[in-house]
């Protein structure tokens, strides 16, 4: 039954051997200054994953996703802006952080059920948006600025985008690949069981709550891993990446790139910066033609870009 | 604490808090009778908003151009509710958060190269000046005027919903669609009905609180998390529930950002209490909401029994 002809892996090697090349590309095209926006692709194809887990997955439509994502720039802008730039500490800092806080967001919330539960993530994301306007030491509303980045070691320079597109390209690789073993396995099967039916699942002796719990604290904590990555290319980090748009904008690109598959959050992510990049050249109202596509997309392609390029879910 | 202080802040969150009511009785309705995640309400109330401001600027007339703005966006959110939206009903909630976010870049976008990002509107000059209402207590005529508003629109309303034939539907829609389709009502047509009405009183609010707030590109999407908020502690499909939320969030709010700070200027520096204060009023409505579901699930009206 697991019959995998060849040709089955000529898309993914394909898609590798590109990505890895891609920085070369560009420079043969004479396009070097695509390197940082395909840095930025993959930044957010990190985070729209981690979200596909919990929301894809996992069935929980968490609309508070953006909450990690902010926790770990901050806490990575906020050691680097205090002198410490051992790119070490910051991602340790940046998982006990952001998996306290997930667990302790995801205990609450996932008392909760549908509605209830994409209203009280959001409320606790917004918190975090307001504290952010706060600190008033870390730059308040306005942002707070970095001059350095995370050393990570190897004579590695994370300020240069061809660095930074490899070290974030590593990161999604591994997610991508935690991922496609996680949901064939016993624990992935598990999840999707209770995903799909609850009670039966209960039933059946499985630790319910514990499970869910378990898959929203470790989604947190990729989405942590992707803010530390976009403090450390953007050099900058505002109460912006904690507002209720910026879950939105995950959860597009999660329901644009297909729910519930391997590459969903990394193609929703690639298609919709893209997009905003190719219309923003030639039209201020780039966001009024993104709406028209976004809205075109649900009317048309159910399930996600995914599902068109035949990447969707195999049943 | 000053008592007078204290009484004024009450009235800026009772008002407040009856705008909050104009905009989450439209989205608790769609909410509750369609289950239908809605993220462009705040883009009616944006989009009545700068109506509004452009026909009073036309008009020369605050009256004229508030009734105007609130006839054209309750024809606008019908249009987009018999288009769009009605097609997403069956849909999950995925695709409508989608479909709407998407409607929310559309409006942005589509204001701004309509009106700019932002246009001027002020309150009429006859209620520029301030009100005396107690010895010692003056209170601008304008925000007086958006109170009585606010009450008018609210006891309506409540009146329609609980007392008319059209509010008896509506309610019953609420507790059980399917039912209520079965007994042989066309909950469509009354359900574009529910829209227009919830669009002309996000209208209604954009264009009082415009003078107070500002006019801009972008403004709708906070109050409508707040509206979100509201409804989900009112109880999801219950007007009752919206209005009571509405005051409770308005008051927690207004009372927070005002109040707080002098509290926190016993205890802290100044330029501490000033930061504290307007971040812990914000938190502490997201905190008043997570108390209030952890409690009561359901939220504190709800509507399906």
């Amino acid at each position: 039954m697991h019959s995998r002809p060849w040709r089955r892996h000529v898309g993914p090697i394909a898609l590798v051997l590109l990505a890895l090349a891609l920085p070369w590309l560009l420079a043969a095209l004479g396009a070097s200054f695509y390197v940082s926006m395909a840095g930025r692709v993959l930044v957010y194809a990190i985070a729209a994953t981690s979200l596909n887990l919990v929301l894809g997955y996992g069935g929980m439509v968490s609309f508070g996703h953006a909450a990690f994502v902010g926790l770990g720039a901050y806490v990575t802008g906020v050691m680097i802006s205090e002198g410490v730039l051992n790119g070490a500490a910051h991602l340790l800092a940046t998982l006990l952080v952001t998996g306290a806080a997930a667990a302790l967001i995801g205990a609450i919330s996932l008392r909760t059920r549908g509605v209830y539960f994409i209203m009280i993530t959001l409320a606790f994301a917004q918190m975090l948006f307001y504290l952010a306007n706060s600190i008033k030491g870390y730059g308040g509303d306005e942002g707070l600025n970095i001059r350095a980045r995370s050393a990570i070691g190897f004579g590695l320079e994370l300020k240069d985008p061809t660095t930074f597109y490899y070290v974030a390209l590593a990161v999604l690789a591994a997610c991508l690949w935690a991922l496609a073993r996680f949901v064939p396995s016993r624990l992935g099967r598990a999840v999707l069981a209770i995903r799909d039916d609850e009670q039966r699942a209960e039933a059946l002796g499985f630790a319910t709550f514990r499970l869910r719990w378990l898959v929203f604290v470790a989604a947190g904590l990729v989405a942590g891993v992707a803010g530390a990555l976009s403090v450390n290319q953007q050099g900058y980090v505002s109460p912006n990446v904690l507002h209720w748009t910026a879950s939105g904008t995950l959860m597009v690109m999660v329901i644009l790139g297909g729910v519930a598959t391997l590459w969903g959050g990394v193609i929703g992510a690639a298609a919709l910066l893209l997009l905003q990049e190719v219309l923003s050249a030639y039209t201020p109202h780039w966001e009024f033609w993104t709406g028209w596509v976004l809205l075109a997309a649900v009317l048309f392609a159910r399930g996600g870009l995914a599902g068109l390029v035949g990447a969707g879910p195999r049943r | 604490m000053p008592t007078l202080l204290i009484v004024e802040q009450l009235l800026n969150g009772l008002q407040f808090g009856l705008m909050l009511f104009l905009l989450a009785a439209g989205l608790t309705l769609v909410f509750g009778v369609m289950d239908m995640i809605n993220l462009a309400h705040g883009s009616l109330y944006m989009v009545g908003a700068f109506v509004a401001a452009w026909l009073v600027a036309l008009s020369g007339s605050f009256v004229l151009g508030v009734l105007g703005a609130i006839v054209l966006t309750a024809a606008f959110g019908m249009l987009l509710e018999t288009t769009l939206l009605r097609t997403l009903y069956a849909r999950d909630h995925l695709s409508q958060v989608l479909a709407t976010f998407a409607l929310i870049l559309i409006l942005n976008d589509g204001v701004k190269m309509v009106f700019g990002t932002d246009l001027p509107l002020s309150a009429p000059d006859a209620l520029a000046g301030p009100v005396q209402l107690l010895p010692g207590l003056s209170y601008p005529a304008y925000r007086l005027l958006i109170l009585a508003v606010g009450l008018v629109i609210a006891a309506a309303m409540y009146l329609l919903v609980v007392k008319t034939r059209l509010g008896a539907l509506v309610r019953a829609g609420a507790a059980n669609r399917v039912m209520t389709e079965a007994m042989g009502v066309d909950v469509k047509r009354l359900f574009t009905a529910v829209f227009g009405i919830g669009a002309g009183l996000c209208a209604l609010a954009g264009a009082l609180l415009g003078p107070l707030l500002a006019v801009q590109v972008g403004m709708g999407e906070n109050i409508l998390i707040l509206a979100f908020v509201v409804i989900v502690i009112g109880g999801i499909g219950s007007i009752r529930g919206a209005l009571i939320g509405s005051i409770l969030v308005g008051c927690v709010d207004t009372l927070g950002r005002t109040l707080l700070q002098h509290v926190l200027r016993e205890f802290l520096p100044p330029q501490w209490a000033s930061a504290a204060g307007p971040a812990i009023a914000s938190i502490a409505v997201y905190v008043f909401m997570a108390v209030v579901l952890a409690v009561k699930p359901q939220g504190l009206f709800p509507a399906r029994a």
